[in-house]
């Protein structure tokens, strides 16, 4: 079977829309409220849980017939909370600045609920290589949903982009224009209707996910 | 060995326990000479961009050293002792009594004129937020300020570490006469010498800053009147 077989490859690229953690699975949805008030943030935010991922998966997979079942999620969590401290760690030593943009969220990434989810459904049940596909898909799939939602918080409410300013000036009230950066957007209620259009969105092209 | 037996669980999680712990520990010690150089030269940066010198993390050091002339060490009657200002963790001082903390001063030139660079300390909404506040040779005229958080909303409470918040400090004055009033961070319409316009939506850090920088310049309230 060649690496990227039709099978492995829906492994990778399901997770990005179909069978996207967010939208449909409706996992991860406490991080995605909390960290998508700028692009930046989102970003970093969702390549970090890509990474983790990707490795607990990876680590989970190759000693799932070993593991004792009785303490399978303790086995579980000890390995992800110590690839987020890893992480984290890094971070803090070759990527100063954006470590302390996100700062706590870092930690949080072990309560991320698409990272069990994954080992629970996935990792336990197949060879590395899907494994590693599998977990990446689902954080990029979560990494997207994050980049879109980051995206319209930050325009729509502090009139910027990765920190550019793209709203003109001008534009102001302040300065004569008629325009204001909407205050609710950075709200975390913002980010549960935006997640709200976003399902809808998706449902409507993909009619067959509509539940009955 | 059956695997799903009582020996064999317990084997198990004491070898993957002492093997991550091992891991981590390696993986911690490795790269903390990293990360404290990270935090120094942060420091220096953020020191830097009280009296607005925009530094780099790779030239902070050079930079710090030709900026800051004279450093020294204060203690809460204004007295002037030994030490070394740049080593003093501010945030293990701000745990101590008033008046045994020590109190770092940094010395620097800008353009020939001398400015004192003192730090604050203090809490926000969410955790400590700090800062460096810059003052002119008289003691009273603000030059410049710095301040950041560890977890403040952001959008919100962590606009103070922005630029569009800390300029306004420039050209403030921190004594009305001889009477210390520090800063004062209002909503809306700020006027006269002592006001700064706050954050909406981050009211509560806004006070946060107002009163960080009130207590932090009482305590240097004797080391201030100095002239």
């Amino acid at each position: 079977m060649s690496l990227f077989s039709g099978k492995n490859l829906d492994y990778l690229l399901g997770p990005l829309s179909r069978n996207n953690p967010v939208l449909v699975q409706i996992l991860g949805i406490c991080s995605t409220l909390a960290v998508t008030v700028k692009l930046e943030n989102a970003l970093v935010m969702g390549l970090s849980v890509t990474a983790v991922t990707a490795f607990s998966n990876v680590i989970l997979s190759l000693l799932r017939n070993t593991i004792p079942n009785r303490i399978r999620i303790i086995v579980q969590l000890v390995v992800v909370a110590a690839l987020v401290i890893i992480v984290d760690q890094v971070l803090k030593a070759y990527a100063y600045e954006v470590s302390k943009q996100l700062s706590v969220y870092v930690g949080l990434i072990i309560t991320n609920c698409i990272i069990m989810g994954r080992i629970e459904a996935f990792a336990l049940a197949n060879k590395p290589w899907p494994s590693l596909l599998d977990g990446i898909g689902n954080g990029l799939g979560y990494t997207i949903i994050l980049a879109i939602m980051g995206f319209f918080r930050e325009l729509l409410g502090s009139g910027t982009l990765l920190g550019h300013s793209v709203i003109p000036q001008g534009w102001y009230a302040a300065n004569g224009g008629g325009y204001m950066n909407n205050g609710l957007m950075i709200m975390p209620a913002a980010s549960l209707i935006l997640v709200g259009l976003i399902i809808w969105a998706h449902r409507a092209k993909n009619k067959d996910l509509i539940e009955k | 060995m059956d695997r799903q037996g009582n020996t064999y669980t317990l084997l198990y999680s004491i070898i993957l326990v002492v093997v991550v712990a091992a891991l981590l520990a390696v993986v911690s010690l490795s790269l903390q000479p990293l990360q404290n150089e990270n935090k120094q030269n942060e420091k220096r940066q953020n020191i830097l961009s009280a009296i607005h010198v925009t530094s780099s993390a790779e030239t902070a050091s050079k930079d710090f050293n030709q900026y800051i002339k004279e450093q020294y060490v204060v203690n809460s009657k204004g007295e002037q002792s030994e030490g070394d200002a740049f080593d003093i963790d501010v945030a293990g001082e701000y745990a101590k009594p008033a008046d045994q903390r020590q109190l770092p001063v940094f010395v620097a030139e800008v353009d020939g004129a001398k400015k004192y660079i003192l730090p604050v300390y203090g809490a926000g909404l969410w955790g400590p937020i700090w800062g460096y506040i810059a003052l002119n040779e008289d003691k009273n005229t603000v030059f410049g300020a710095f301040f950041d958080h560890s977890g403040e909303t952001p959008g919100l409470g962590a606009e103070i570490a922005t630029p569009h918040f800390t300029d306004q400090f420039q050209g403030k004055e921190i004594f009305d006469n001889t009477q210390l009033v520090g800063l004062l961070v209002v909503k809306g319409g700020a006027n006269g010498v002592h006001e700064v316009d706050g954050i909406s939506g981050g009211t509560l850090t806004s006070k946060g800053v107002e009163s960080m920088i009130k207590s932090y310049l009482s305590y240097y309230e004797p080391f201030l009147k100095q002239r």
